[in-house]
């Protein structure tokens, strides 16, 4: 996860209170954002939260029902999808079947009404980019789904927009093919210094492509913030919930210092100790969050009594690279702990031990909503 | 799986026979010889003294010329409105008006013919009373009248097609820059032409088969086709009109065969080329 500089003072988009209403419904619901210039933003959530909604409002196929949308400082109210200087990347890639590869992407380019020769050269230039130089007079139906995907982003490049909108860009390739065109992707918004904004419903490929991200959910945008603040300090239980695997355990406020906070899990049977001070009124009933990898597992019991819990293995998942255990508490709570397998011949913990699981005071994350 | 296989050739053949015996029947008296159609001439039988015959009667070929600049146009016609209909009814959202629109471009499907036919006429006379067109009676309003009912069938074919497409490849033209009638010229147009050909074919065989609609609305000296031997057949079939009739199913078979060969070989040609697309783009 490399963190991408971003550049706060140079803001492209902003959306300012968007909502879109069907009837009673709101898909889209008082959303406020900023998006720089260069950055990959992505729009993450499951189906149905309003995020293709929002990016088709950008495009200009939907019209909000209150609020502003402004591009470099213009707002688009009223302005038709012709006439903005955004171009969109479709999930279903929408090439025109009836057109060779180069016909596609010299398309918007005669809109524009740009010189023939012209055309011509920054076609090639852009099909050269996309590596798609020897396809240029397939049509749609003779390319792999790779190379459809690279001849709708080179369709929509060819205009350099300043904004590129790319609806589940990836989500039509198989996994080997998605990985490796997710840094194809990132090299390509790099070398060009377009502004992307992405759509997408997989965590994976959000965080790997994303500068910043942007967790919606029900019509709101719940949490915005690099890939590491939103992984490891989410706001609420549905951000730490969506992204990655946690575990969550209920609990009661004991302790509220500015440097420390104590807090009774009855789930775990003991209490949790963090290292930081957070803002929640005394007695507050709030949420710990602890990711599987910041858990140790070990045979023997640990040094430092505190965040500290004993169990049983009861169920073993070998994924190769790592193996995720799933140990039962006392209390009858099932706890997930992933391990690396970095040793070959290690003595590894089998079903049924009893393990001491313990971690590290900076690692709950406590969460009030 | 022997007694099946019989059981199916039976059927088969029965229910091919039910369908084409009749044409065949046809066919075969327009090869005979005798001037009593149901009367086989042995001795003299097979001739084409018929088809001879049928190329001497200026009147047969000049309805069915007629026929066919009736069929032309009204295909046009139909073609051009009836695609104006099915892009308004699937593109333009929910309107007002829209379900009663609707309603009214595919009602003559159902509507009797001859109703449409008396109202036409009505329609006809009206007018040509009040504003002095149309000024008679003749081809020009056979092809309105054809063009009434044949635009509904267009508009259904065009409908359905437009609705079977995705229409992010429109969205996707507009969003390259393209205003709303480019994109309708250079993606949508393109992309629904079978459509509008098969619209186009139907209209034509519709327009050319009609009797009912063209007896109401046509003059003296325009007598289509269908008019022209419906009026004979009723002094007695004479044998020329099964010449003329197996000409015409000559005609037809000879068209379906090359579209159904000519669409095999593109389906055949597209899977190639899918085929190698998946092979990793290599041919």
């Amino acid at each position: 996860m490399a963190e991408r500089v971003v550049d706060r003072h140079n803001e492209y988009l902003r959306i300012e209170g968007v909502s879109k209403r069907f009837g009673d419904f709101a898909a889209v619901d008082n959303v406020s954002l900023s998006i720089y210039k260069g950055e990959i933003f992505c729009l993450l959530g499951g189906s149905g939260c309003g995020k293709t909604t929002l990016l088709r409002m950008l495009a200009g196929f939907e019209t909000p029902t209150s609020g502003r949308i402004l591009i470099d400082g213009q707002d688009m109210a009223g302005i038709p999808p012709y006439e903005r200087p955004v171009n969109m990347m479709f999930q279903s890639y929408a090439l025109f079947p009836h057109m060779t590869v180069m016909q596609n992407v010299a398309f918007g380019l005669e809109q524009e009404g740009v010189d023939k020769n012209e055309i011509r050269r920054r076609v090639d230039d852009m099909l050269g980019i996309v590596k798609l130089g020897d396809f240029a007079k397939r049509k749609p139906h003779q390319l792999s789904g790779g190379q459809r995907q690279r001849v709708a982003l080179a369709r929509a490049l060819v205009k350099k927009p300043k904004l590129l909108l790319l609806d589940e860009p990836l989500g039509a390739l198989d996994k080997k093919l998605r990985e490796h065109t997710q840094f194809e992707l990132i090299n390509l918004q790099e070398q060009l210094g377009v502004t992307f904004v992405v759509v997408t419903h997989d965590q994976e490929e959000a965080m790997t492509l994303a500068s910043r991200i942007g967790v919606m959910n029900k019509g709101q945008i719940v949490q915005v913030g690099t890939p590491t603040d939103i992984y490891e300090f989410p706001n609420s239980r549905f951000v730490a919930d969506f992204i990655g695997s946690v575990n969550m355990f209920e609990g009661k406020l004991i302790e509220d210092e500015p440097a420390y906070v104590r807090i009774g899990c009855p789930e775990l049977e003991t209490t949790v100790f963090v290292s930081h001070g957070i803002s929640a009124p005394p007695d507050a009933q709030v949420t710990v969050a602890i990711r599987p990898e910041k858990i140790e597992m070990s045979r023997t019991a640990p040094a430092s009594g505190e965040n500290h819990v004993t169990g049983v293995v009861k169920e073993i998942a070998y994924m190769g690279d790592l193996s995720i255990y799933l140990v039962r508490l006392p209390a009858g709570r099932l706890v997930r702990v992933t391990i690396p397998n970095v040793e070959r011949h290690d003595e590894r913990i089998v079903w049924d031990e009893t393990v001491h699981l313990s971690w590290h005071s900076s690692s709950p994350v406590v969460l009030i909503q | 799986m022997k007694q099946r296989g019989w059981f199916r050739g039976t059927m088969l053949a029965l229910g091919l026979a039910f369908l084409y015996v009749p044409i065949l029947s046809m066919i075969v008296f327009s090869f005979n010889n005798s001037r009593l159609v149901t009367v086989w001439d042995r001795d003299n039988s097979p001739t084409l003294r018929w088809y001879a015959r049928l190329l001497e009667n200026d009147q047969l070929l000049g309805a069915a010329w007629i026929s066919i600049k009736v069929a032309a146009m009204t295909a046009s016609g139909a073609v051009i409105l009836g695609t104006l209909a099915g892009v308004v009814l699937t593109r333009f959202g929910p309107f007002r008006g829209r379900a009663f629109l609707s309603a009214m471009t595919t009602a003559p499907l159902v509507m009797p013919e001859i109703i449409t036919g008396i109202a036409m006429l009505l329609l006809f006379v009206a007018l040509e009373q009040a504003i002095g067109w149309p000024s008679g009676r003749g081809i020009l309003t056979i092809t309105i009248a054809h063009i009434t009912f044949a635009m509904a069938y267009v508009t259904v074919i065009v409908q359905s097609r437009l609705a079977g497409f995705d229409d992010s490849l429109e969205e996707a033209a507009l969003d390259l820059g393209a205003k709303p009638a480019t994109v309708f010229f250079r993606i949508t147009l393109p992309l629904i032409a079978p459509a509008l050909i098969s619209g186009w074919l139907l209209a034509f065989t519709l327009s050319w088969d009609d009797v009912v609609i063209s007896q109401f609305v046509s003059g003296p000296g325009s007598s289509t086709l269908p008019m022209e031997i419906f009026s004979r057949v009723r002094r007695g079939v004479s044998p020329d009109i099964n010449a003329l009739a197996t000409l015409m199913v000559l005609v037809v078979a000879v068209g379906v065969v090359l579209s159904t060969l000519y669409m095999r070989r593109e389906e055949q040609r597209r899977l190639r080329e899918e085929r190698m697309a998946h092979n990793d783009g290599n041919p």
